[in-house]
C-alpha cells in the first residue's frame, strides 16, 4: 500500500513533507537524534547501558501515568525518567560495588515496568496506544511536542557540551580525573540526569522498548568505527540522524512501523561496520603497522 | 604566587610530613611518620600489603585528611597542590575497544579538568599538541601512541600513563604499583624512564611498589612502610635486618643475592616475596 511513491526523488521529498505531521516528525526525530547520537557515546563509554535500559522501561510507566492523569504524554516521560534517573545516581552513589548498584538497577527496572502494566489496566481507553508507547510512533506529533523537546534537548546538549572534556576524563579514569580536580560525583549524577532526558525524548520517538536503536547502536557503531574520542561522538549523532530520517521517510511510504526501520537500519550499519571493520584488522595484523589507526 | 611556593619548596622540599598520622573508620592506619622528600628526588615507598602506602600517596595527594602531625606538598597544605602534581593510581589496564588513543589520553592529562569541548580552531590548541608530542617522545611511545590504547601492551599503556601524569610539567610524581602487570624487562624499562624522567625534568618522584628489586638501582631513597609507622633513609640502611626487625618487632633477614637482589625472609608478610598483588587499604 504504497502512498504514491513515484520513484522520483523530488516529487516523493516534497509530497513527504506537504504533510504537517511528517515534518513535525522529522524535526523531533532530528531533535531527538542528535541528543541520543551524544548522550549514548557517553553512556556506552561508562558501561551504562543498564542504566539507560532502565530509565527507558521507567518511560513506559510514565507515558502511561500521564494518559491516566489526563496531561501531556511529554510531561509523563520527562518527570519519571528524571526521577528514575535521580534514583539511579542515588543507587550509583551508595551502592557499593557495580554488582550491587546493576541489582539494584534491575530490581527499580522490574518494578517500573508493573507500575506501567498497571497504569494501563487502570486507563482502559489507552489499550489501543500501547503499541506506540512501546514500540513508536510518528503519527500526532504535534509542534507544541516539537517545542517542548528541542527545549529539553537545546538544555541537555549544552550541558553536555559544558561538561564534555571533564566527562570524557571521568569516564576513562576516575581515580586520575579526581586526582586533577574533576568533580567527578558530581559529573556523574550530572550525567544520568543528561541521560534520563535523552531517554524520555528518545521514547517520544520510538517508544519506550527501542530507545537503545538510537541510544546505543550508532554509538556502538561509532566507537568500532574511530578510536578518536571527538569524532567518534560526531559519527555517533550523525549516524543516529541518518537512520532516524531514512527509517521516518521509509514508514511514510510504506505500511510497516517506523520503530522496525530505525531498529533495523542502525542494526545493519552496526553488523556491516563490524564486518567491515573485523577483515581490515585481521588483514592489517601481521604487517603490525603501528600509527595507522583511524 | 608560584616563585614564593618555590622558595618554600627549596626550604621543606617537595614532600614534608612531620610526625604524620591517618586514621580510617576508627583505625589508625599508621602514626608517626616524618618523610621528606628533596625536589629531583627518586624515592620508593615499600611495604607489605595493608602497610599504608596506598594511604600514603593519597594523604599527600589530600584525598585523604591527617589525624594528627602536619603535611607541606610543594610549599602547600595537600590537596592545594594537585595541579602541581602527576598521579598514576594503582590500576588494571584498559580494556581492548576502549574508544580512546594513546595521544588523547596524554592529551586528557594536559587539559582533561577544564570545561567545554577542545574545538581545534580554539587558541592554544597547537601548543596542547606540542606538549603531548614532547611528553610521548620524552616516554618512547611515539611509535604507538596513535593505536586505540585497548591494543597495547601493558608496558606500552603504562609508558602512556607516565606521559599523562608528566603532560602539566609537575614537579611531583606520584606513581602508585606502576611495575605491578608488567613482565620483568619492562619493569626495568619503565624503572630507567622513571629515574631519567626525574633528573632530566628535576620532578621528585614517589614511587610506591612492593618489590624493591627492579628498581633498586636507580633509587635515591626508600620509606618503608610496617608496623603502623614507616622510617626513611638509603635503600641498605631501610632495607636491612636490624631496621626490618624493629619496624616488623620480629626478627627479619635481608638477605642480599649474588645477582644483587635483596631478599626480605623471615615475616609472614614479607614484601619482596608475597605472591598476592592487591593492595586495599
Amino acid at each position: 500500500m504504497f502512498q504514491g511513491l513515484s520513484w522520483n526523488p523530488v516529487d516523493d521529498l516534497q509530497q513527504m513533507l506537504a504533510y504537517p505531521f511528517m515534518v513535525n516528525a522529522l524535526e523531533a526525530g532530528t531533535i531527538v537524534a542528535v541528543m541520543s547520537g551524544a548522550a549514548g557515546w557517553f553512556m556506552t563509554l561508562r558501561r551504562q547501558t543498564f542504566a539507560g535500559h532502565t530509565l527507558a522501561l521507567i518511560a513506559f510507566p510514565g507515558a502511561a501515568a500521564a494518559a491516566l492523569a489526563g496531561v501531556p504524554a511529554a510531561l509523563g516521560y520527562f518527570a519519571f525518567c528524571g526521577a528514575g534517573a535521580l534514583v539511579l545516581a542515588r543507587l550509583a552513589g551508595s551502592s557499593r560495588s557495580y554488582s550491587t548498584e546493576s541489582a539494584a538497577t534491575g530490581t527499580l527496572q522490574a518494578f517500573a515496568l508493573g507500575l506501567g502494566f498497571l497504569f494501563v489496566s487502570l486507563y482502559h481507553g489507552l489499550l489501543n496506544g500501547l503499541d506506540s508507547l512501546l514500540f513508536g510512533t510518528f503519527l500526532g506529533i504535534t509542534s507544541g511536542q516539537v517545542v517542548a523537546l528541542l527545549a529539553v534537548a537545546v538544555v541537555a546538549l549544552a550541558l553536555t557540551a559544558l561538561a564534555a572534556r571533564p566527562l570524557l576524563f571521568a569516564s576513562l579514569d576516575p581515580d586520575v580525573a579526581r586526582a586533577s580536580g574533576v568533580p567527578v560525583g558530581l559529573l556523574g549524577f550530572g550525567f544520568l540526569l543528561v541521560l534520563g532526558l535523552a531517554v524520555a525524548e528518545t521514547s517520544q520517538i520510538t517508544g519506550a522498548l527501542l530507545v537503545f536503536a538510537l541510544l546505543v547502536t550508532p554509538a556502538a557503531t561509532a566507537q568500532v568505527l574511530t578510536p578518536r574520542p571527538w569524532l567518534g561522538i560526531a559519527l555517533s549523532m550523525g549516524l543516529a540522524l541518518a537512520v532516524t530520517w531514512v527509517g521516518l521517510t521509509l514508514a511514510f511510504f510504506s505500511v510497516y512501523p517506523v520503530g522496525f526501520y530505525v531498529t533495523s537500519l542502525s542494526f545493519g550499519v552496526y553488523v556491516v561496520v563490524r564486518i567491515v571493520r573485523g577483515a581490515a584488522v585481521r588483514r592489517r595484523l601481521p604487517r603490525l603497522v603501528p600509527g595507522q589507526a583511524t | 604566587m608560584i616563585e614564593e611556593a618555590t622558595q618554600d619548596v627549596s626550604a621543606v622540599g617537595a614532600v614534608a610530613f612531620r610526625d604524620a598520622a591517618v586514621e580510617l573508620g576508627g583505625r589508625t592506619i599508621w602514626s608517626g611518620v616524618s618523610v621528606v622528600v628533596q625536589e629531583g628526588e627518586f624515592v620508593a615507598v615499600l611495604g607489605a600489603n595493608g602497610a599504608g602506602k596506598s594511604t600514603f600517596v593519597k594523604a599527600v595527594l589530600g584525598l585523604v585528611p591527617l589525624s594528627a602531625g602536619g603535611a607541606n606538598v610543594l610549599g602547600h597544605p595537600p590537596g592545594e597542590a594537585r595541579t602541581r602534581i602527576g598521579y598514576l593510581p594503582q590500576r588494571h589496564g584498559f580494556d581492548a575497544g576502549t574508544p580512546i588513543r594513546g595521544v588523547d589520553l596524554v592529551r586528557l592529562g594536559l587539559d582533561g579538568a577544564r570545561w567545554g569541548v577542545p574545538l581545534p580552531w580554539l587558541p592554544g590548541t597547537r601548543a596542547a599538541t606540542r606538549r603531548v608530542e614532547e611528553v610521548i617522545e620524552l616516554v618512547g611511545a611515539a611509535a604507538y601512541a596513535h593505536q586505540p590504547i585497548g591494543d597495547l601492551s601493558g608496558g606500552e599503556q603504562q609508558r602512556l600513563l607516565i606521559a599523562q601524569a608528566l603532560a602539566r610539567r609537575p614537579r611531583l610524581l606520584l606513581l602508585d604499583e606502576p611495575l605491578d602487570s608488567l613482565d620483568l624487562s619492562n619493569q626495568s624499562a619503565v624503572a630507567a624512564l622513571v629515574r631519567r624522567v626525574c633528573r632530566e625534568e628535576q620532578v621528585a618522584v614517589l614511587l610506591v611498589t612492593h618489590d624493591i628489586n627492579p628498581i633498586l638501582g636507580y633509587l635515591d631513597r626508600v620509606v618503608y612502610f610496617a608496623g603502623g609507622t614507616a622510617v626513611e633513609g638509603v635503600p641498605e640502611d631501610v632495607v636491612s635486618s636490624e631496621t626490618l626487625s624493629g619496624l616488623y618487632g620480629a626478627p627479619v633477614e635481608v638477605l642480599r643475592a649474588s645477582d644483587g637482589r635483596l631478599v626480605v625472609v623471615g615475616h609472614p608478610e614479607a614484601p619482596f616475596v608475597h605472591g598476592h598483588r592487591h593492595n586495599h587499604d
